[in-house]
């Protein structure tokens, strides 16, 4: 359970703030998806919940602690987080990439092998072939899911995800996406992803939350989204991903010319 | 080319010395380099107002040049050695081995800082984003992520630094830290190529060595090789170890001899040597030393033994000007050392060294020049030619006042340039030393001083103020007292000094040794 109440973050002095007023909560084992478009304040607002940013104003709680008084690096350790752009360390190999974690926590040398050992199986790179070799010898795919790796290393019960498949074509993302689906539910998650995807939000979040300027437009689940958009912006954003989803059936209907 | 043989025969000699004297330098100069630059790298690279500061002034140490900075250290540290002296009541050696360690730490720090500061800042903000997240302190990120990231630019630094430092360690010869370039020093006062290219090879050969061994290091990081970094610190290890082994055998030497810059000089270091070891003593030498530097030195117990020359006391260190006349300056000289320093005086050598203005007989006779008053009428269209010393000391100032001349061209060279410049008529007149055996040689005339405005330059035996009731060591060295005429010097000096058939000092000390035995 994660609630965000009356959250403000003000970057510089100047300009209008980032996050205004934000009450936000996320049930325990539920895939919340944040949406908007860049700026918006979807990112801020992940970063807010592990402390990567402070929020100038507001409570975060999370399991009913007051995060913002927690010691950060704590925090940190018990979340997960993946990476647009995956952020693996490229001076560490695969396996010292999802040991970090643990390595910071102290656990001993057995347990992280083990550890190491079960996550490379679960995001399905094959131990002996992956373990050793650096982040530059890899395909973006296998980088996205070592990052998966490294996020669940600790055994988090919260996974922050900032456009994890983004950068990736269609198949793996597809691919990683439904695998992501699957650990979360076996691992009892509570997930926050943010993506700019509309049809990818409607795949993957029980409910979706739209973001603009720093506030959320509309929160629900994709089906309320689809029946009730609050406004004409929530109403165009899910335009897209229904005229997409016409377009395709009728072009699969016509069958070839 | 038996002469050729006999020096690289005495460069090999001191190589052990040298390389053992070099090696110590530059790596106590990188270590302390390193152990200030990298942290400091480090706080610059995380704080934006102290970056420019920390780089500014390296970059700025780095535009002084390197002699200079070497050259500053001595007075800087003779005046805390004096202050500690007088605080805590122990001083230090302000000559030598401190001096230059300052100085070339000084001199590897930009590299090594820079490339700190560029290599941290430069490492992409995702991966300083991802460090957080995974939950590490700043200081895991610095040492699991930002350092080992940095790694392979600051090697590159390091690299840089240790080819500096080595390069820039032969310039310590001056400051009185032997070095790799006290060939280099020794050979170009007397014209011994051997040695100058010798202790270039020399240098040379040790900086691409470390660079080679070094690189190792830097690939190792960027390769992730272990191997590599292991093979880098073996090979590094060993290069250290041979360079140093000899020395460290070879154990303290009892008493430190003072060496200017010049020919003469080095004969009677060596003959100096030759007379405490026969006695017993164990030696170290301090090469290529100005003149004040020497004195202050002697004063500081820092050189324990030299020769000076009677007119450079009086002048430089007392301060005087006229001329007394040859006995009543050195009796006073030596009442001056004794009550000032402590210092002894053994008494003069017996020649003298005298700065006198000579010219090519040829030209001297054509314009009709046989004294130093003739020289002024004519100055206005001659040109002079005179050492680095020369024109800064109170005896050209005397001379000048004397005479009243001012020459169309002063030029200054290494003495023995400026032999070189009167013989081919590059100069008109140079500022001679009177036991220069090049007088001679090039057949010059030394012109009459009839105001008496240049001093006597008696070579005296200088002893140090910790070494002056040293009874075993005055009487090793005095058979020295009156024992060297000047054509005995003369002699001696043009033996390393001409250009055909060149002996070593050494060679030249054991002949002029044998000179004094046989009473000649």
């Amino acid at each position: 359970m994660i609630e965000l109440q009356g959250i403000s973050k003000q970057f510089g002095p100047e300009g209008p703030p980032a996050i205004d007023g934000l009450d936000l909560a996320i049930a325990a084992g539920e895939v919340m998806v944040l949406i908007g478009e860049s700026g918006s304040g979807k990112t801020t607002t992940l970063n807010l919940i592990n402390r990567l940013a402070e929020p100038s104003s507001g409570t975060i709680r999370i399991d009913g602690q007051d995060a913002t008084t927690a010691d950060p690096v704590t925090l940190r350790r018990h979340m997960g987080y993946v990476f647009q752009g995956v952020g693996l360390f490229p001076h560490m190999t695969v396996g010292e990439n999802v040991a970090i974690t643990p390595r910071l926590l102290g656990w001993d040398k057995p347990r992280i092998a083990a550890r190491v050992t079960e996550l490379l199986a679960l995001v399905r790179l094959p131990v002996e072939q992956y373990r050793d070799r650096y982040p530059a010898e890899l395909s973006g795919g296998q980088r996205q899911r070592i990052g998966l790796a490294r996020a669940l290393a600790a055994e988090p019960h919260i996974m922050l995800m900032d456009e994890p498949f983004g950068a990736l074509d269609p198949l793996t993302r597809d691919d990683l996406a439904t695998d992501f689906l699957q650990i979360h539910r076996e691992l009892k998650l509570t997930t926050v992803l943010v993506t700019h995807d509309m049809t990818e939000a409607f795949m993957l979040g029980d409910r979706v939350a739209v973001m603009r300027d720093g506030k959320i437009a509309q929160i629900g689940t994709p089906q309320d989204l689809a029946a009730n958009p609050a406004d004409d912006f929530v109403r165009t954003l899910i335009e897209t991903p229904r005229r997409r989803a016409r377009e395709l059936a009728a072009i699969m209907q016509a069958g070839p010319a | 080319m038996g002469g050729t043989r006999a020096s690289f025969a005495a460069a090999l000699a001191n190589l052990p010395d040298y390389l053992g004297q070099h090696v110590l330098l530059s790596l106590s100069a990188l270590l302390l380099g390193l152990a200030i630059s990298l942290p400091l790298g480090i706080i610059a690279a995380r704080s934006r107002v102290l970056r420019g500061p920390v780089l500014g002034f390296a970059s700025m140490i780095q535009t002084i040049p390197s002699l200079a900075l070497l050259a500053l250290f001595y007075p800087v540290l003779l005046v805390l050695s004096v202050f500690a002296q007088s605080t805590f009541g122990a001083g230090f050696r302000a000559l030598g081995f401190l001096p230059a360690l300052l100085a070339l730490t000084l001199y590897s720090m930009l590299p090594v800082l820079r490339n700190t500061v560029s290599a941290i800042t430069g490492i992409d903000p995702a991966v300083i984003m991802a460090a957080r997240a995974v939950g590490m302190t700043k200081r895991q990120t610095l040492f699991l992520v930002e350092l080992p990231l940095a790694a392979p630019v600051i090697m590159a630094g390091i690299r840089t630094a240790a080819v500096w430092v080595i390069g820039t360690a032969t310039l310590s010869t001056p400051v009185g830290q032997t070095s790799l370039g006290n060939y280099i020093f020794t050979g170009l006062q007397t014209e011994n190529w051997i040695f100058v290219l010798f202790g270039c090879v020399a240098a040379a050969l040790l900086t691409m060595v470390v660079d080679r061994l070094l690189a190792l290091a830097e690939q190792s990081f960027s390769e992730h090789s272990f191997a590599k970094l292991i093979a880098c610190l073996v090979g590094l290890a060993l290069v250290v170890g041979a360079s140093l082994a000899p020395m460290l055998a070879s154990g303290r030497a009892d008493v430190v001899v003072g060496v200017k810059n010049f020919s003469e000089q080095y004969i009677l270091g060596s003959l100096i040597e030759r007379h405490l070891s026969e006695a017993g003593f164990s030696t170290v030498r301090r090469d290529n030393l100005g003149s004040a530097v020497v004195f202050r030195a002697l004063t500081a117990n820092d050189v324990n033994v030299y020769i000076d020359y009677s007119g450079t006391i009086w002048t430089n260190e007392m301060k005087r000007t006229g001329n007394p006349g040859r006995k009543v300056m050195l009796r006073e000289i030596r009442k001056w050392l004794k009550d000032n320093y402590g210092v002894a005086d053994l008494g003069a050598v017996g020649f003298e060294n005298a700065y006198a203005f000579a010219m090519r007989r040829d030209r001297a006779e054509a314009l009709g020049i046989h004294t130093i008053a003739d020289l002024a009428a004519h100055a206005s269209q001659l040109k002079l030619g005179t050492d680095y010393e020369f024109p800064s000391r109170p005896e050209w100032r005397a001379v000048s006042k004397a005479y009243h001349f001012d020459f169309a061209v002063k030029r200054q060279y290494q003495p023995n340039f400026m032999y070189r410049a009167v013989e081919t008529g590059d100069v008109d007149v140079i500022s001679a030393f009177s036991s220069d055996g090049r007088i001679a040689q090039y057949d010059l005339v030394v012109l009459g001083d009839p105001k008496g405005a240049l001093p006597p330059y008696d070579a005296i035996i200088l002893v140090s103020p910790s070494q002056a009731h040293d009874e075993k060591l005055l009487k090793a060295l005095e058979p020295l007292v009156g024992a060297i005429d000047l054509e005995t010097m003369q002699k001696a000096n043009l033996m390393v000094d001409r250009s055909t058939n060149k002996r070593t000092p050494r060679d030249a000390a054991i002949w002029l040794d044998r000179q004094i035995s046989t009473g000649h």
